[in-house]
């Protein structure tokens, strides 16, 4: 159980997933200019990693290993991960139209996420049990999450901030990047 | 490889079916217009529109939430098509552009020092911003930095200015603005605009009848932009020629200047902008939203018509004015003489009406040549009823039916019809009205050489325009006051010999506020004239409706004028509009062209299967409170620019056109004169020079404070 606790903690602050792994960064500065956004991405990252993750380690486990296909890892996942996100939004339609609402228009960005794709071949690589890949999955989804609010709430500081010309938006917007993953780098030794 | 591509296929394969068959179980019906309505968008998903994505903005059309202009990146064409797809009025697919009404900026007072962030979002938090207009522009750009096309930028006197060639009707700033200052609306909907309580209005533009931004035009002939200045009394009043002669101009006497000195001489500026376009030799266009397919039948062709089919037409629609006289023009016409508003000027505008593709089919008489009911069979979806007030009130006095006497409109309008009229060598006229005075300066003219005016009561409290007493008193008329007439006296061939008159004398103040005249027994009085006009009002003759059984529900009220809702002008049959002098009894020409675009709004909501209705905040001609002043520190008086007359001697015995336009030279004093007021601020004139020098390097401070504060 320790063991799950601090994976989720590695996981959400030591090795996150956009501040110290750099994936996903498209999402994050392109849907960060507004907490509003910011939280629905956030959502959609989670619902669609913890699904993505368990079902690629589900695939490669029992597929891809079994017949010895390990080189077809990338092409495979992302044909799982694109289906499965038409899937999901499709069930989301149907079923729960609030939640279809809310995150509706991020689920098609996330399809070619660079973060989700990271996380399931992470998910492999550190050949983590089926229980630690749910945690991981969760926890680097959980981290996004984190990261990308956190930033979004800087942002809209910014915007009643003087930035000089040159600097402004996406520019002022890595630099504020830069300086939070910074922070986040305090982490690294706490576990 | 055999294992891998069977592998491959087989994910490949499941993915595919389980995805079919969820498209089948969790199929939900979309509405098939969104998908048309995308194809018609540009594709870029920019995100410029305010949605994620096209398809996005593609369900918030469909849903109603956006308008069919919602795409700035594909123009007017694809809004054009969307509207199709929607079944909309294309009215509505005109493009929208941002306005900022406000010219405060640092013009009006702080009520308190503010050092925080700035944002006109976080200023706007505390009291509502710190200057003392409270709906006024704060001043700190959250609608610049919030425009993705730099289209607006900070004026040098601290408000922003929109570029017009730049801006795409996004919307944004819009949003962002805590004052709702920056508005962005399609031509329509400004023209449809009414003056609201929380609008930024100057105490003129309060009080002109036909709403016109008095302000704007004059700081655009203050800046040479003539032509500007014509654009903007357009969006208000088509017959700015018209106006320009005859309005006795209401707004001058709220000009904020006239309270401490001579008021600036707003018609005469309208009068110089508009014979400026005519004498121009060409005719600016008059843009008009897209064609709509609901037709519209003005009945009578005077100023309220014209301005209401004017507005419908470019609002769209398709319209065709019925009048029953030969020409249109109604009582500016056939009321107003030669002299003052002659019928070559009169032409030249009613053509530019025209123009815009408006039919005109005049002798056309309803109740005579056709009914309410045939207007109706023909497939007129609304119709306006601007039929005037034609019926003179009479003396109801023994002999007023002699040969030699008249009726004040029949008289003029025989005379405009330029019909030989018969006068003997001396006239009197009773009434004390512009059409009074009408008729005795048209007499003169008409080369009668005594001419009196006969009044009951004094010159002070005549009805009739100042201006226009004075003239008639160069002229040489015989004013007699206090006189009320008795009888008309004949011969034995039953023409006119004498008009008998009892003197008066004031009494209590009635229920207008005038002292009552009071008859002196026993002071009956002979006049000897060959003529007698009787000019004491007139109002609407609404026989058609007794004779129509359609319109038994077509309420009239005691004074003859046609009974509606005063907001919108609606009678009580839902397609039926009426405005101008049938619905208010026998007004001023601007009070009709005002009730003509009011009539045109809500026929427009009728026509788009609308409610019906106006603003609750609507202001019809009431003032607020707190843009009126009683003291105007920071004047400094100047003289007000004449009015250019032409000598008497030429005056009479021709219909020539008695005042003239001013110099361009005058007009850029005249509009100078101008404070270019706001609700609450004006520019200053005594301190003007100092206040530019330190106003300029307090904002220069201020903004270096911001400054440190944003990064501290």
């Amino acid at each position: 159980m320790t063991d799950l606790i601090v994976l989720a903690i590695s996981c959400i602050l030591i090795n996150n997933i956009l501040l110290a792994q750099y994936l996903g960064n498209c999402p994050f500065l392109g849907t960060s200019k507004k907490m509003e956004t910011a939280v629905g991405m956030a959502m959609a990252v989670v619902f669609v990693l913890v699904l993505a993750g368990v079902i690629t380690w589900i695939v490669d486990t029992f597929i891809l290993k079994r017949w010895d296909l390990e080189y077809l890892r990338t092409i495979a996942f992302i044909l799982v991960i694109a289906s499965l996100v038409q899937f999901v939004e499709m069930f989301l339609k149907k079923s729960i139209p609030a939640l279809y609402a809310g995150l509706g228009i991020f689920l098609p960005l996330i399809t070619t996420n660079c973060a989700v794709m990271g996380v399931c071949l992470i998910n492999i690589k550190e050949e983590y049990n089926f229980i630690q890949a749910l945690v991981a999955s969760f926890a680097y989804a959980a981290g996004f999450g984190l990261a990308l609010i956190l930033f979004a709430g800087v942002r809209e500081r910014i915007l009643l901030a003087r930035v000089p010309r040159p600097l402004q938006d996406t520019s002022i917007g890595l630099i504020t990047a830069g300086i939070l993953s910074l922070v986040f780098f305090a982490f690294k030794g706490m576990v | 490889m055999l294992e891998a591509t069977l592998v491959m296929l087989a994910i490949g394969g499941v993915c595919g079916l389980v995805l079919s068959i969820a498209s089948k179980i969790f199929y939900v019906y979309e509405d098939p217009r969104i998908a048309e309505v995308e194809g018609f968008l540009a594709g870029a998903n920019c995100g410029g529109c305010g949605y994620a994505g096209c398809s996005a903005a593609a369900a918030a059309v469909v849903a109603g939430k956006a308008p069919p202009s919602i795409c700035m990146v594909a123009g007017l064409e694809s809004a054009i098509k969307v509207a199709e797809i929607m079944g909309l009025d294309p009215g509505s697919a005109e493009p929208m552009k941002s306005v900022n009404e406000c010219l405060g900026g640092v013009r009006a007072d702080d009520k308190y020092f503010y050092n925080g962030a700035p944002a006109c979002a976080a200023l706007a938090a505390l009291w509502g911003g710190r200057r003392v207009c409270t709906i006024g522009c704060l001043g700190l750009g959250d609608c610049i930095r919030a425009c993705r096309f730099d289209a607006i930028e900070m004026g040098p006197e601290g408000y922003p200015v929109v570029d017009e060639a730049r801006c795409v009707g996004c919307g944004v700033c819009e949003k962002v603005c805590p004052k709702n200052i920056i508005t962005v609306r399609t031509m329509s909907q400004r023209l449809l605009h009414f003056n609201e309580e929380d609008d930024a209005l100057a105490p003129c533009r309060q009080t002109c009848p036909a709403e016109i931004d008095i302000p704007k035009y004059i700081g655009q002939i203050r800046e040479g932009d003539y032509e500007g200045a014509v654009h903007t009394i357009r969006e208000r009043n088509p017959l700015l020629l018209t106006c320009g002669r005859v309005c006795p101009h209401p707004c001058e006497d709220y000009c904020r200047r006239g309270i401490v000195d001579e008021p600036v001489s707003i018609n005469q500026l309208k009068r110089f902008v508009a014979d400026y376009e005519m004498n121009s030799g060409k005719r600016l266009p008059i843009p008009c939203a897209p064609e709509t397919d609901k037709k519209v039948a003005v009945v009578g062709g005077g100023p309220a018509g014209l301005s209401c089919a004017y507005f419908l037409r470019r609002l769209g629609h398709r319209v065709t004015i019925f009048d029953a006289m030969p020409e249109l023009g109604g009582i500016a016409r056939y009321g107003i003489p030669e002299y003052r508003l002659p019928a070559r000027v009169l032409d030249w505008e009613i053509q530019g009406i025209l123009d815009l593709g408006i039919e005109a089919r005049c002798n056309n008489k309803l109740g005579r040549d056709f009914t309410i009911a045939s207007l109706r069979r023909e497939g007129f979806d609304a119709i306006f009823l601007g039929i005037g007030a034609w019926s003179d009130y009479r003396l109801r006095v023994e002999g007023e039916d002699l040969d030699g006497c008249w009726q004040g409109i029949k008289f003029l309008s025989k005379v405009a019809a330029g019909e030989k009229v018969k006068v003997g060598p001396r006239a009197a006229v009773i009434g004390g009205g512009n059409s009074a005075i009408d008729c005795v300066r048209t007499l003169v003219r008409l080369g009668v050489r005594e001419v009196y005016l006969v009044y009951r009561r004094t010159r002070k409290e005549m009805p009739a325009n100042e201006v226009e007493i004075e003239a008639a008193e160069h002229e040489g008329i015989k004013f007699i006051f206090l006189a009320a007439p008795v009888r008309v006296i004949g011969d034995e061939n039953g023409r006119v010999t004498h008009l008998e008159y009892q003197k008066m004398e004031l009494g209590e103040p009635d229920a207008s506020g005038r002292r009552r005249p009071v008859p002196i027994e026993g002071s009956e009085t002979l006049l000897e004239v060959e003529t007698v006009i009787t000019a004491i009002g007139q109002r609407p003759d609404v026989s058609f409706v007794e004779k129509d059984p359609d319109l038994a529900k077509l309420k009239v009220t005691r004074w003859n004028t046609i009974d509606n809702d005063p907001e919108t002008l609606q009678t009580s049959i839902a397609y039926i509009f009426t405005a101008g002098d049938a619905a208010t009894g026998a007004s001023l020409v601007v009070d009709a062209i005002g009730g003509g675009r009011r009539a045109a709004r809500s026929i427009h909501q009728y026509l788009n299967g609308e409610p019906v209705k106006g603003s609750p905040k609507s202001l019809r001609k009431r003032h607020i409170p707190e843009s009126l002043f009683d003291d105007v520190p920071g004047v400094v008086r100047s003289k007000r620019t004449p009015m250019p007359e032409l000598p008497v001697e030429q005056r009479l015995d021709s219909m020539v056109e008695v005042d003239l336009v001013i110099s361009e030279k005058d007009a850029l004093y005249e509009s100078g004169r101008c404070l270019s007021c706001c609700r609450l601020c004006y520019n200053r004139e005594t301190e003007q020079q100092e206040n530019q020098g330190a106003g300029q390097d307090g904002s220069s401070e201020d903004a270096g404070r911001e400054l440190e504060e944003a990064t501290a």
